[in-house]
Formats: structure tokens, C-alpha cells, sequence
């Protein structure tokens, strides 16, 4: 697979304001639309255009749709904390109608958001003039119709529901069900369930808050549905376990119906062995028959019939390992990458470091580093493969583990549904490569 | 102590060098403990969890802040501390700790 460049999106200057930190990325489920969210609490919306059929060669492109602010920054009055804006995550619903929803969320509120298209516009009012103003009565003599009228395109963002006040941790996933009526959230210690048309009520199906806070030993990482039966779901937590849950066997899933993990050689562990063990993301595949999991160092794909070890194993930068001492005191170590199958299931994605990410063809048992930047940003330019060298001699073009810029970190990235597109997210800008076409 | 030659090394040191030889985390662990040897054996424990659990800047609480300052009317209200250790509700954040003020909400870079 060649990937060429096809778009990007943000600032080019290097003075990166907070606001605009990508914090989340997600196509919807035609792969029509492309939503970013960031730390500043805003949400944009791209919409792929419709092929130019004058140039076969050029796929079409994303531009902006919508956007709106999705989050303000709120108090907690009670602990004197703020309440971040950022979105953590964004999830598309199925379309059901002529407008798209999607639900987006920060540390402790759920928006369900209507994004909807005018075109047209009514015109010939009997009691009202064209600007508005009211007509005297006295002054109408005869009884007109209005009629609909195109206009320039307005896509209006409102929001529909508001899911408040049931997580007294931070928000890290939303999902929502194939059963298209209710939807997931999980914070650090409590997975809610919710129905979409419900704001206030919820129910929760998993507690793992210890009745002593002392004894807290982990935490929940992330959680998503299963992506066709709609009784199951997992949640992955900070020593590197996931749980597989099946709501019909008890209302409170505190048990699990599955447990997945990996054991570890006792003679290997280390003080970072815990740490790099805890899950960011984990992701069903389409087809509903595998799951993938990241850790620090790894993406891990274990099938749902095998708890005891993941069927497949790739190291996204193993030569990070003998840094981990300084990766722990600048924090790197603590960062959360997100991973993404492709339309297909037979590729998986997930980001590094100096603005590089990992692909893993599982078939072909191939895998490709390639950068997201600028200085590759001419149209349809193809990415060359990079090399981190790690041991004494490097080569040209390839780049020791120590000149890594470890500031430039890509945790999101997103694959398009259907088609070779994936949507790449460096610190603020978004990066949209294609697959060459010949 | 048994009396060896210099050459010789116990079999514990032994183990640590081929440890070091053979697992890079377990050389990069030696180096975090050389760094820091206050470190806690246990990283996974509940106070880095607890920390985690926080996230997220306090505010200035003026009750709370009037309230220590009265506790400690002859002495120095404490400085905050930097370390990202402090996790609990003891902390009382005085001026000097608050983040500065957001700039008004504009529009996304993105959206250009």
C-alpha cells in the first residue's frame, strides 16, 4: 500500500495555542463526514465533496461542513475545580433521517448534537414583509401561499440532549449500540448506560470503586460496544486487562463474562511494567470477531474466543523501551494512543512519536512508518517509509531514537469506513492521506 | 562477608548485571532508582492512580485560603509545591497557584 498526501487542516505556525489541540478524530459511518474535536471544547465537521469527474485521478476532498462549540469551560463549585472543555471523544450516530447526530463528550457531560441542512427559505409571507418587520393588517387585501425558495447552503448545529451530572470521574469513552436506542459512557471507576432519548436517567453497569479508596489498584482505560450484538460490551483497564461483559446475565456487570489478558513473565518485571501494561484504546474490528488493544508499546489482536493471549502482537516502537526512564519523568509515558481498524479488518493504524505513525497490514505481515508534515504536503505526494535507527550506524534518511521529537505525538487517527482515506491528527493540525491510485 | 578477590562477584550481583545486560526496562528501572531513591516500589499504586483521579486545576477558594491563613497566623502560609504529587484535598491553592485566565472562545484554525 502507497499512501499519498491529499489534505490538511490548521495553523502552519508552530506556536500552538491550547485551544486548537486535536483531542479526538472520527469519520461517520459512510465516511462522508469527518469530525474533529479539541481541547478548546469545539467541534468541526468536514464533508467529503463529491468527485470531480474532470479529474478521475483526484479523490474528492474534505472540506469544512460545520462547526460549533460543543463545551464551555465549567466550575465545580463543591471542589474548587474547573471542568475542562475538551472533547474527549466524539461518536457518530447511524443516519436515520435527512440530519446526523453525533454525541460528544467531555470529563462530565454528554452532548447528543443535531447537525441539519437548510437549503431553502419560505418567502411571501401574508403578515410579515421580506425583512421581517410585521404588515398592518388593514393594508393586507389578498391571501398569497409562500413558497420555498432555494438559499445558500446553512448547516445548523443544535443541541438535542444533554446527559449531565452521572460521572464523578473523568469521561474517556462513549459508545454508542448497534440497538441504536442507547449508548455507553465510562469514567475512571463507572460505566453508565443511557437512552438516547433520556437525559435524566441513567443506569450503572459497571462500579469498580473500592469502598476503601486506599485499595484502588486500577482503573478503567477505555470501553466500547460491541459493533453487532448489542448485549455485549468490553472496557480495558490500566494493568493491561480487558473485560468482556454480557448485560443479560445481570444488570451490574461487575462480573465479567470474559476476562482477556496476557500473562507476563514474572522474571521480566520492572517498575515501568505496570505503567506501559495499561490499555489507551481498545477497538472491535468490523466484523465483530477480533478486538485490538494499545498499550505503550504495542497493539495487541486477540480474538473474542481466546482469553489467555492476543492472537497477534505488533511493536508500534519497542526501541522506546530502553527510554523509559526519561519517557516516565517527562510523562511521555503516561500518553494515550488511539489505534483504528481498517474498512476491511485487514489493516490496523495507530500514531508515535516525531509525528510518525504505524501501519500493520495482518495478512502480509507487513508494517510502515510513515510522518505526517509539511514538508510532504505537496498534492498527491507520495510518503516515503521512515527508519528509527536504534543501534550505532545510521543510515541516511533514517533518524536515531534520540533526535525523536517526543512534543510531536500523534494519539489520533481514523480510517474511513469503506474506502483507502485516513484522517491523521498531529498536535493541531489534520492530516487526510489517500491510498495511490493508479 | 566471604572473602573474595576482586575479580569475583557474588552470585546476586551477577544476576543484576545479566538483568541489565538482558532486559533494557530493568537498566532503565536502575536509573529511575539512582535518580530518585525516595521512589516508591510500587508505581501502580493508588497514589499515581489517585493522582489520575484528579486531574484537573484547582481553584482559588477564598473560605479555604482565609481559613489556613488564620491556622497559621505567626508563620508562613506554605508555598505550593510543584511536584504533581499533591493529590489530595490539602492542598489549599493560594494566588500564586492559579493558572492564567482562557482567552475569549474563537473560532478553530481548523474551520479556515
Amino acid at each position: 500500500m502507497q499512501w499519498c498526501f491529499s489534505q490538511v487542516k490548521g495553523a502552519i505556525d508552530d506556536d500552538v495555542a491550547e485551544a486548537d489541540i486535536i483531542s479526538t478524530v472520527e469519520f461517520n459511518h459512510t465516511g462522508e463526514l469527518l469530525a474533529t474535536g479539541d481541547k478548546g471544547g469545539r467541534v468541526v465537521i468536514f464533508q467529503q465533496e463529491v468527485e470531480n469527474k474532470n479529474l478521475p485521478q483526484f479523490r474528492s476532498e474534505y472540506n469544512v461542513y460545520s462547526t460549533f462549540q460543543s463545551h464551555e469551560p465549567e466550575f465545580d463549585y463543591l471542589k474548587s475545580l474547573e471542568i475542562e472543555e475538551k472533547i474527549n471523544k466524539i461518536r457518530w450516530l447511524p443516519q436515520k433521517n435527512a440530519a446526523q447526530f453525533l454525541l460528544s463528550t467531555n470529563d462530565k457531560t454528554i452532548k447528543l448534537w443535531k447537525i441539519s441542512e437548510r437549503d431553502k427559505r419560505p418567502e411571501g409571507y401574508n403578515l410579515k414583509e421580506e425583512d421581517g418587520r410585521y404588515r398592518d393588517p388593514n393594508t393586507i387585501t389578498a391571501l398569497r401561499v409562500p413558497i420555498l425558495i432555494p438559499m445558500d447552503l446553512m448547516v445548523e448545529a443544535s443541541p438535542r440532549r444533554v446527559f449531565s451530572n452521572a460521572h464523578t470521574y473523568h469521561i474517556n469513552s462513549v459508545s454508542v449500540n448497534s440497538d441504536n436506542e442507547t449508548y455507553l459512557s465510562a469514567d475512571d471507576l463507572r460505566i453508565n448506560l443511557w437512552n438516547l432519548e433520556i437525559t435524566d436517567r441513567s443506569f450503572n453497569i459497571v462500579d469498580i470503586k473500592p469502598a476503601n479508596m486506599e485499595e484502588l489498584t486500577e482503573v478503567i482505560t477505555a470501553a466500547e460496544f460491541h459493533p453487532l450484538q448489542c448485549n455485549t460490551f468490553v472496557y480495558s483497564s490500566s494493568k493491561g486487562t480487558i473485560r468482556l461483559c454480557d448485560m443479560r446475565v445481570s444488570a451490574l456487570c461487575d462480573k465479567h463474562s470474559k476476562l482477556f489478558e496476557e500473562p507476563e513473565n514474572p522474571s521480566n518485571r520492572s517498575f515501568f511494567s505496570e505503567i506501559i501494561s495499561s490499555i489507551s484504546d481498545v477497538k472491535f474490528s468490523h466484523n465483530g470477531r477480533y478486538m485490538m488493544t494499545r498499550d505503550y508499546l504495542s497493539v495487541k489482536i486477540w480474538d473474542l474466543n481466546m482469553e489467555n493471549r492476543p492472537v497477534e502482537t505488533y511493536q508500534v516502537h519497542e526501541y522506546l523501551r530502553s527510554k523509559l526512564c526519561s519517557l516516565y519523568e517527562n510523562d511521555c509515558i503516561f500518553d494515550k494512543f488511539e489505534c483504528c481498524w481498517n474498512g476491511n479488518d485487514s489493516v490496523v493504524m495507530t500514531g508515535s512519536y516525531n509525528n510518525f505513525f504505524r501501519m500493520f497490514e495482518r495478512g502480509q505481515r507487513r508494517d510502515a512508518t510513515l510522518e505526517a508534515s509539511r514538508e510532504n504536503s505537496k498534492p498527491l505526494q507520495v510518503l516515503k517509509p521512515r527508519k528509527v535507527c536504534t543501534g550505532g550506524k545510521r543510515k541516511k534518511d533514517e533518524i536515531s531514537v534520540d533526535s525523536l521529537d517526543f512534543n510531536k505525538k500523534i494519539l489520533h487517527t481514523a480510517w474511513h469506513p469503506q474506502d483507502n482515506i485516513i484522517a491523521v491528527a498531529t498536535t493541531n493540525n489534520l492530516y487526510i492521506f489517500q491510498d495511490k491510485v493508479n | 562477608m566471604s572473602e573474595q578477590g576482586e575479580g569475583v562477584r557474588t552470585l546476586e550481583e551477577q544476576q543484576e548485571m545479566e538483568d541489565k545486560v538482558i532486559s533494557p526496562e530493568k537498566a532503565e528501572e536502575a536509573k529511575l532508582k539512582a535518580r530518585y531513591p525516595n521512589l516508591g516500589a510500587k508505581p501502580g499504586g493508588s497514589d499515581l492512580l489517585r493522582k489520575r483521579l484528579q486531574k484537573g486545576p484547582k481553584y482559588f477558594d477564598s473560605g479555604d485560603y482565609n481559613m489556613a491563613k488564620a491556622k497559621m497566623k505567626n508563620k508562613q502560609l506554605p508555598s505550593a509545591p510543584t511536584e504533581k504529587t499533591e493529590i489530595t484535598g490539602d492542598h489549599i491553592p493560594t494566588p500564586q497557584d492559579l493558572p492564567q485566565r482562557k482567552t475569549s472562545i474563537v473560532a478553530s484554525k481548523l474551520a479556515v
